[in-house]
């Protein structure tokens, strides 16, 4: 997975709330078993006219914010449906960061482990940034548009996993003999739970 | 006697399951049960076949076909999504090489992941559950911490037998007296939702809690419980009761006693702190319904669109000030991990006995959430009423409840229905959704208009 770890571009701004993992990618688009291939029908409802014609009022249709690599949405970011479609159809389209006064918690884990950043700040902030180019400093936790630097919150283990770029389950099973372990008890404990 | 601090209910579940902690502070969470569905497992399953790596314990992985299987009679693996067979196929092919249980289409027990996982007994209270499905909130109805999650959090819980995470925040949702005559599990959820926002659960575990939810039978506490996740929050769960042991008792993968001490530990402790309490007063829930595009666009069901985000009245169609009530009709579905359970089609049934819908409605169907359920309500005639009525019957699946690329209907047309989001698109391309009780669907599809089911009284 890339690392993440700065970011310097323009925030393409989707300033409404429940923006949901339908809109992100249509079920409709979701058309094999793969991971690839989806970037074509991200917003899908909302970036085409009928006949796969671009919608030039939406906001990644605008030369400004073509190929856009950061989105500043509203509340509840990414709400809905548990797929992670959604992820990999904007990672695949080349986003990076999402930017939202906050997520739908799904979303925002499928993020962690696609090396996209799930980015919080307040509401106010938001709107300032939304449609600017920033800069952002994992590392640092923070974000700076023009004169103004916000430090953002996130979890520590996370943030971890996007620096380096980690694979979770080769991080876990460094755990095995734990994990192990612990199995081994519990068939004990709750012999119900083994079938 | 040792002095321990008072738990609330989803901290000891948690606790019981952590194998190992994290130096960044995540655990290790111990997962008893996955269950993938075609929409998402055969990604997941695949691309751990790729990477080598084998599920650790496959007789605790389940799999179903439920999401873009055909519901019509006679159906087989084609879908009437374009290019849906493969999901299908490919799903069957990594499940039978993964070695883990599969229901497959034709199975008797085939059904939406949500309805069948109960019915079979394999969630059961106390346990970890996971599956790549959002809706597995609904899952906590029976005292178990389940959980929606992406692909590659299902490939880490089958690869490992764990997940990584930090401990979920609490929140205690409390439903003090009792639910008025014609108001249902439905109609609380939405009230909550409506209250507090579609975002007002983030990141936390919802305890349901209170007379109002100990009163709901099992399947109402899986409506409750199931619409958990259009409030943001991880899961949602409520302290198992008699009527928990008495519904899962028989059950095919349940232990066949439920005498351990785990199983009375199984409730928040007197004095546990919650990160954050809501109260809510039962008796003031009106039958509900939405008026915009998120679950938080709810309002009762005598009501009037309040002044919402411009592009939601844009889409659904309806301006600030007017009545909900009236509003035509096209299209009335009853079926959902939501609403499509046993006791819904019998409540449903009731009011729609000896009536008929409306001659303005395209298409009125009744999806069983089950193989189970679909013969339970064939054996007292219930799919008898609703084909009189002017209702389809159909097999189980998600069906309606979203549009995958298959059956829909014309753009602009206006849907009742008894599942769980009303998103823009959500049942195909400008298709504008009301979510709201069987009860309400019924009521609407008969009027041919939104309509309040009160005003129905039940025929003999």
């Amino acid at each position: 997975m890339t690392p993440f770890t700065t970011l310097s571009a323009i925030a393409a701004p989707m300033m409404f709330d429940n923006i949901d993992t339908d809109a992100i990618i249509p079920s409709r688009e979701m058309k094999s078993t793969g991971r690839t291939g989806l970037a074509e029908g991200l917003f899908a409802g909302w970036r085409y006219v009928e006949g796969r014609v671009p919608n030039p009022d939406f906001v990644l249709n605008r030369p400004e914010y073509a190929g856009a690599r950061i989105i500043a949405g509203g509340a509840n970011f990414g709400c809905g449906s548990s797929r992670e479609h959604a992820v990999w159809a904007l990672a695949e389209y080349g986003v990076r960061c999402i930017i939202a006064p906050g997520f739908a918690p799904i979303f925002a884990a499928n993020c962690i482990r696609n090396g996209l950043l799930p980015l919080v700040l307040p509401r106010e902030a938001v709107e300032s940034i939304a449609g600017r180019e920033v800069y952002i400093n994992l590392a640092a936790q923070t974000l700076t548009c023009g004169d103004e630097t916000y430090s953002f919150p996130i979890e520590a283990e996370a943030k971890d996993m996007l620096l380096e770029g980690l694979d979770a389950i080769d991080l876990t099973l460094k755990s095995r003999t734990a994990i192990a372990a612990w199995t081994h008890a519990d068939r004990t404990a709750r012999p119900w739970i083994y079938l | 006697m040792a002095l321990t601090l008072p738990l609330t209910l989803a901290d000891k579940i948690w606790d019981a399951h952590v194998t190992a902690t994290t130096p960044a502070g995540s655990d290790l969470v111990a997962i008893d049960r996955v269950f993938l569905h075609e929409r998402t497992g055969a990604s997941a399953l695949k691309s751990m076949a790729s990477a080598g790596r084998p599920v650790v314990d496959p007789r605790r992985v389940f799999a179903v076909m439920d999401h873009i299987v055909d519901t019509r009679p006679g159906r087989g693996d084609k879908t009437l999504m374009l290019g849906g067979q493969a999901f299908i196929t490919e799903t069957r092919a990594a499940a039978i090489a993964a070695g883990i249980t599969l229901f497959d289409v034709t199975d008797p027990d085939q059904g939406i992941t949500h309805v069948i996982s109960p019915e079979l007994g394999i969630v059961l209270p106390g346990c970890t559950l996971v599956a790549p499905d959002s809706h597995t909130c609904t899952q906590g109805a029976l005292g178990a911490l389940a959980w929606g999650i992406g692909s590659s959090e299902a490939e880490h819980a089958m690869a490992t037998g764990v997940l990584r995470l930090p401990r979920p925040k609490t929140m205690l949702v409390r439903f003090d007296g009792a639910l008025r005559p014609g108001v249902t599990a439905k109609d609380m959820a939405l009230a909550l939702i409506a209250a507090h926002g579609a975002g007002g659960g983030a990141g936390h575990v919802v305890e349901f809690a209170g007379p109002a939810v100990r009163a709901l039978d099992i399947e109402a506490r899986m409506t409750l419980c199931n619409m958990a996740t259009e409030f943001a929050a991880m899961a949602a769960i409520i302290a198992p009761d008699e009527k928990t042991y008495a519904y899962l008792a028989g059950r095919r993968y349940a232990p066949t006693a439920f005498d351990a001490p785990y199983w009375t530990s199984l409730h928040s402790d007197e004095g546990a702190r919650f990160d954050r309490t809501i109260v809510i007063d039962a008796a003031a829930i009106a039958p509900m319904i939405t008026w915009g595009t998120s679950p938080e666009h709810a309002i009762p069901i005598d009501g009037v669109v309040p002044s919402g985000p411009t592009r939601a009245h844009d889409y659904i169609g309806l301006a600030p000030g007017a009545a909900i009530i009236g509003t035509p009709i096209d299209v009335a579905f009853i079926g959902s991990c939501t609403n499509a359970r046993l006791s819904d089609l019998r409540r449903a049934a009731a009011l729609v006995k000896g009536r008929h819908i409306a001659p303005s409605i395209q298409k009125a169907l009744v999806v069983p959430g089950s193989g189970a359920v679909k013969r339970a309500a064939e054996a007292e005639g219930l799919d008898k009423i609703f084909a009189e009525a002017g209702f389809e019957w159909r097999e189980s699946g998600c069906s309606l409840c979203f549009f995958a690329g298959g059956e829909s209907f014309p753009a602009g047309s206006r849907s009742i229905s008894s599942t769980n989001r009303n998103f823009e698109g959500r049942q195909g391309p400008g298709i504008r959704t009301h979510i709201a009780s069987p009860e309400v669907v019924v009521a609407s599809a008969i009027a041919g208009a939104i309509a309040d089911p009160r005003d129905l009284e039940p025929q003999a």
